[in-house]
């Protein structure tokens, strides 16, 4: 710690840490546009300029930019000297010059740092005369506008681009005042982290398009705190609503998860929820198959009819642990199936034995970022649970900052770590089905199929550990691959292994299992990440059920009754099962949100709340528990599924469960012995802060309270009380000395942009205000078992089996695999057609080429061929959730024929 | 006695000075172009609606009785999708006058807004909006504003050079 004066005020400050970001962690104001705590400093934009005095006798002091000065014992400084703020003034005025008259029209406006910053500087009269350089601009995609007018230069658009997530096509162009930032040619931004724009661009240049459709200031929006719905990962968003629909969601900091960061899925995927195709009434099936629609008491009644003589109960993975337990005591837990398909079933049974045995440590994703070496075996995270993929980038950049560490750089010089460390990047090593796009960070690559990639793990662990059994024998480049990674990873201090459910094949989880204990074993501080599919995959699969999805279907099919959670089960399970399921069981009950295959059969359907509209839990790969709260009252019928199932659960003559509240059933959730950290993960509905407040949902300059429904009714309607949660419907109440998890929105005076997060951390760029949201559920003391012999390769076959047919295998997209957020226009638009992946030498056998049609007459599907050269004979890699395919492959092989009428879409997307 | 005197007298001198009573509504008064009365939307001198849907009004408006969403044209321009004044509720303050940032909305010496169903008092956007400038005859928001729409491409605003050759480096 290191003492500073600043203004004659002393702070305590860590030593060798930037000036800008000490004095902004002391709470003290400071303009500022270039440095980002994730980007670093580079000392472009010259705002933060203060005095620096040489001594107590020292009068003058020197002008210095605060974001390139480390901090010194005894420093001092001035921020409210004339000479710096005259020059800070200037700053601001000089980038002004050219900003156009647009804040009116801007999305930017009323959230934007330049705004802030400019009001900060105390600019307020536009002295230049002269006329403004003007931009053309680009279409960049159905995410982002670009607006190149507002641009003020500060290069963080570009720095987060390319150096964070390592995007290619966005670029600097031009010289001097003409800078221009964009790309070589109007054309979608490739980048699936572009959205992050939104949030890194200080003023309007890079605004949230889908947003921009139905604008609506920062100040009217109501938000909540939330989870994305959108994988594993468990990102934390805050999600916001106005007129009563979902108009964009945030990223909600939480320094162990998501840091300042989303993917755009999470982003831009959640538009599902204000889809035509929502549920609002009760319907029920009449003789002539059309739905009635019903009032809520009988729709009740009907269910708790439905499942009074016993029912089998489907679950969800993109249902919250409430509404899951809630379907669970009312069918019982030997009738209760998670909801995910039995493949998925037994992986995430695996996983959770695998993080039990205690043998490795479970990474939070700001630890991936700390990894220097990693492993990924099998997974395709960039599609499967994108966030990670971003933070494995930053790992590869420990090799780097540990030389500028060497050299006396301090880590935040951002122009001289990179130029010291230029190409030394730490290891990664990615071992995939088909090449990833994290393979052009990767020390080494290796593709292969399933079982092969699972052999090379094992082989690994045998390599590190020869008490891990090896399994069968490896080819050459294999080969190299295994004797490289056991080298690389037993040398690191922090290796990571990385592997997940999505390929179907529990030898990976097993082999990084046996390589993280191999590593752990020889003392260093290995890290172990699983990633399931689903928000709430990790959660279900702790819940547990009795059954699987396939023995549950066929349960039904021998006329059993069936009640469906948020779950289209033909995604998960072989269509005939599902039909005979559907067409055998006494009645279907489907609780959903949205339209879906599984309501189309159902013969009774109730409106379930998404995750908008609802209160509940998500576990996220690590095991963290995080509450999502109502961000609005949901409109007609339409309530949380648990309350449905308590309601006829009630009607069936239950006495276990009379829950009226969220935090009643999230008790009984935490009455479960592995799930008890639940309640803890947020405060509960009695929470009130130290005043006797509510977290406000809406920012105190909310505004047209007396008009928004005077067109319904003059009379305005009571304000909603919030029974559930801690939060209010309105703007009363008062923000700032909330638990994280009650972050319903980030603003302080003179701070209206999303910067203003920094308020609400512990230190800039660290953890939230008491402690990062969520609750770890899995760190577990290491087991008393022989971790080598737990768990042994498998002999299976690999290669064709020399009849012409094709072995499936899965593959992700990370726009249009996910059911819901594939449901949402952009995402929609900006996923590819369905596609299936053949090898060089299949390809030529069936006469086709990339860009070509096949049709699988078996899965009555059609694909557009891409070709991939490594890919062994037999098999075809076909991509989830396109061209009406659902989360899993056909066991059986499948024939393939070139499809002569396949038509390639146009690839240009529609402007505008 | 005296002071009865005086009132009388007082009363009496009343007689001949100037008659402050106007004969309304016989008889109207003259408001000023600045009296702050109904509120209205003004449009363009080109015909076109000024709001952009800004929400400034709505922010400034202290008894929040202005509720509008944004949409947009297909040639550029924004504009409300509905804009909803509760009359009911409006002071008059003329507030969100002096925020508009377009000279939309604007104050009239209209101040006749009596209706015996309170629901009528509600005015929506096709009751706001009139045929013309208001106070402000010539100016055209989009004409200063950076944002390019159909008829007024970038550099072709007030003030404003032609759009920069990204591809040329020439000063």
């Amino acid at each position: 710690m290191a003492k500073i004066s600043v203004d004659g005020v002393e702070f305590d400050a860590k030593e060798g840490e930037n000036l800008l970001q000490a004095v902004l962690s002391a709470q003290l104001e400071l303009p500022y546009f270039c440095w980002h705590p994730s980007l670093g400093s580079v000392g472009a934009c010259r705002q933060c300029a203060v005095i620096q005095y040489a001594d107590e006798e020292d009068t003058q002091g020197r002008l210095i930019m605060a974001c390139m000065t480390p901090v010194a014992d005894g420093m001092r400084v001035s921020l409210e000297a004339a000479h710096a703020r005259d020059f800070r003034a200037s700053v601001i005025e000089w980038l002004m010059e050219n900003h156009p008259h647009d804040c009116p029209v801007c999305e930017e406006g009323g959230e934007c740092h330049l705004q802030d910053m400019t009001v900060m500087s105390g600019h307020t009269a536009r002295r230049y005369r002269g006329n403004k350089r003007t931009f053309e601009n680009q279409y960049l995609g159905p995410f982002l506008n670009h607006e190149m007018n507002r641009c003020i230069t500060c290069y963080r658009c570009v720095r987060y681009y390319q150096d964070y997530a390592g995007g290619t096509d966005l670029q600097a162009f031009g010289s001097r005042a003409r800078m221009y930032f964009g790309r070589e040619e109007a054309g979608v931004l490739e980048n699936p982290f572009s959205g992050n724009l939104v949030e890194v661009c200080p003023t309007g240049v890079f605004t949230d398009k889908p947003f921009s459709k139905t604008y609506t200031r920062k100040w009217d929006l109501q938000s909540a705190p939330s989870v994305c719905a959108g994988c594993a990962v468990g990102c934390n968003t805050i999600p916001s609503e106005r007129y009563g629909r979902l108009k964009r969601v945030h990223n909600r900091y939480n320094g162990s998860v998501n840091g300042y960061f989303l993917c755009d899925r999470g982003r831009y995927g959640f538009g599902y929820v204000n889809d035509d195709a929502r549920i609002h009434k009760v319907g029920v099936r009449a003789a002539d198959g059309v739905f009635d629609v019903i009032s809520a008491e009988e729709g009740e009644e009907k269910l708790g009819d439905i499942v009074r003589d016993g029912a089998i109960g489907i679950g969800s993975p993109r249902a919250s642990l409430e509404s899951n337990l809630a379907l669970k005591v009312l069918v019982g837990e030997e009738n209760f199936c998670t909801g995910l398909s039995s493949a998925e079933d037994a992986l995430m049974r695996l996983i959770l034995d695998v993080y039990e045995c205690g043998g490795a440590r479970i990474p939070t994703l700001a630890q991936v970022e700390e990894a220097d070496a990693v492993l990924i075996l099998g997974e395709d995270v960039l599609n499967t649970a994108p966030r990670v993929a971003l933070a494995v980038r930053q790992s590869v950049r420990n090799e780097s900052l540990e030389m500028a560490e060497q050299a006396g750089i301090p880590l935040w010089q951002e122009a001289g770590v990179r130029s010291h460390g230029r190409e030394s990047a730490s290891p990664l090593l990615v071992a995939s089905l088909l090449p990833t796009e994290l393979d052009e960070l990767a020390t080494h690559t290796c593709n292969g199929a399933p079982e092969s990639l699972a052999a090379a793990g094992f082989a690994i662990a045998h390599r590190l550990n020869s008490a891990y059994a090896a399994g069968e024998e490896l080819d050459g480049p294999t080969q190299s691959f295994v004797d490289d990674a056991a080298a690389v990873l037993s040398r690191a201090k922090r290796p990571l292994v990385i592997s997940g459910t999505s390929l179907r094949n529990d030898g990976l989880i097993k082999a990084a299992a046996n390589i993280a204990w191999a590593l752990k074993a020889q003392g260093c501080d290995a890290g172990l990440l699983l990633t399931a599919a689903e928000a709430n995959s990790c959660g279900v699969g702790m819940l547990g059920g009795g059954v699987d999805l396939d023995t549950a279907l066929r349960a039904a099919a021998a006329g059993q009754a069936l009640v469906v959670l948020e779950n289209d089960v033909t995604r998960r399970a072989d269509p005939d099962l599902v039909a005979s399921a559907f067409s055998g069981s006494t009645a279907v009950a489907v609780l959903d949100s949205l339209e879906n295959a599984t309501t189309e059969s159902a013969s009774l359907v109730l409106p379930a709340a998404t995750f908008a509209e609802s209160t509940g839990t998500f576990v996220n790969y690590e095991g963290r528990a995080q509450r999502f709260f109502e961000v609005f009252a949901a409109t007609g019928e339409t309530a949380p599924a648990w309350r449905w199932l308590s309601k006829a659960g009630a009607r069936a003559g239950r006495n276990d469960m009379h829950w009226q509240h969220v935090d009643q059933v999230v008790e009984a959730v935490a009455s479960h012995p592995r799930l008890v950290g639940v309640a803890d993960a947020a405060p509960n509905g009695g929470h009130r802060n130290a005043a006797g407040n509510r977290v406000p949902r809406a920012p105190h300059r909310y505004s047209g309270r007396t008009a928004m429904n005077a067109g319904v009714n003059i009379h305005e309607p009571k304000t909603q009380v919030d029974e559930e949660t801690p939060l209010s419907y309105s703007m009363e109440g008062a923000m700032g000395d909330q638990p994280a998890a009650l972050t319903s929105y980030v603003w302080s005076p003179g701070w209206n942009s999303n910067q203003s997060v920094f308020k609400f951390q512990q230190e800039v760029g660290g953890a939230m205000a008491g402690g990062d949201p969520g609750v770890r559920m899995l760190d577990a003391e290491p087991a008393q078992v022989d971790f080598a012999q737990r768990y042994r390769p498998l002999q299976t076959p690999i290669g064709a089996e020399g009849d012409g047919r094709f072995k499936l295998l899965p593959t992700h997209s990370i726009f249009g695999s996910e059911e819901l957020s594939g449901r949402s226009q952009p995402i929609a638009e900006r996923g590819p057609q369905a596609f299936i992946v053949l090898g060089a030498a299949e390809a030529a056998r069936l006469q086709v080429a990339e860009g070509m049609g096949v049709r699988c007459p078996e899965l009555d599907a059609t694909f557009a061929v891409r070709v991939e050269e490594s890919l062994a004979e037999g098999l075809a890699v076909v991509a989830m959730g396109l061209g009406g395919l659902g989360d899993e492959v056909p066991s059986e092989r499948v024939t393939l024929e070139p499809d002569p009428e396949f038509v390639p879409p146009t690839t240009l997307i529609a402007r505008g | 006695m005296w002071s009865q005197l005086r009132s009388l007298g007082t009363v009496f001198k009343h007689l001949f000075t100037r008659v402050e009573t106007v004969q309304y509504p016989e008889e109207m008064p003259y408001l000023a172009p600045r009296y702050r009365g109904r509120i209205v939307l003004t449009r363009d001198p080109d015909g076109d609606e000024r709001c952009v849907a800004c929400n400034l009004c709505a922010v400034a408006c202290p008894v929040d009785c202005i509720a509008l969403q944004k949409t947009e044209r297909e040639d550029g321009r924004w504009y409300p999708e509905f804009f909803r004044i509760n009359f009911s509720r409006c002071i008059m303050c003329g507030m969100c006058e002096e925020a508009c940032p377009t000279y939309a909305i604007q104050l009239t010496p209209d101040f006749e807004l009596c209706e015996y169903d309170r629901n009528n008092m509600v005015y929506e956007k096709e009751h706001l909006l009139i045929d013309g400038v208001g106070k402000y005859p010539d100016y055209s928001f989009w004409h200063v504003a950076g944002k390019a729409i159909d008829g007024k491409d970038k550099g072709e605003a007030q003030k404003e050079k032609p759009p920069v050759d990204v591809r040329s480096n020439l000063p």
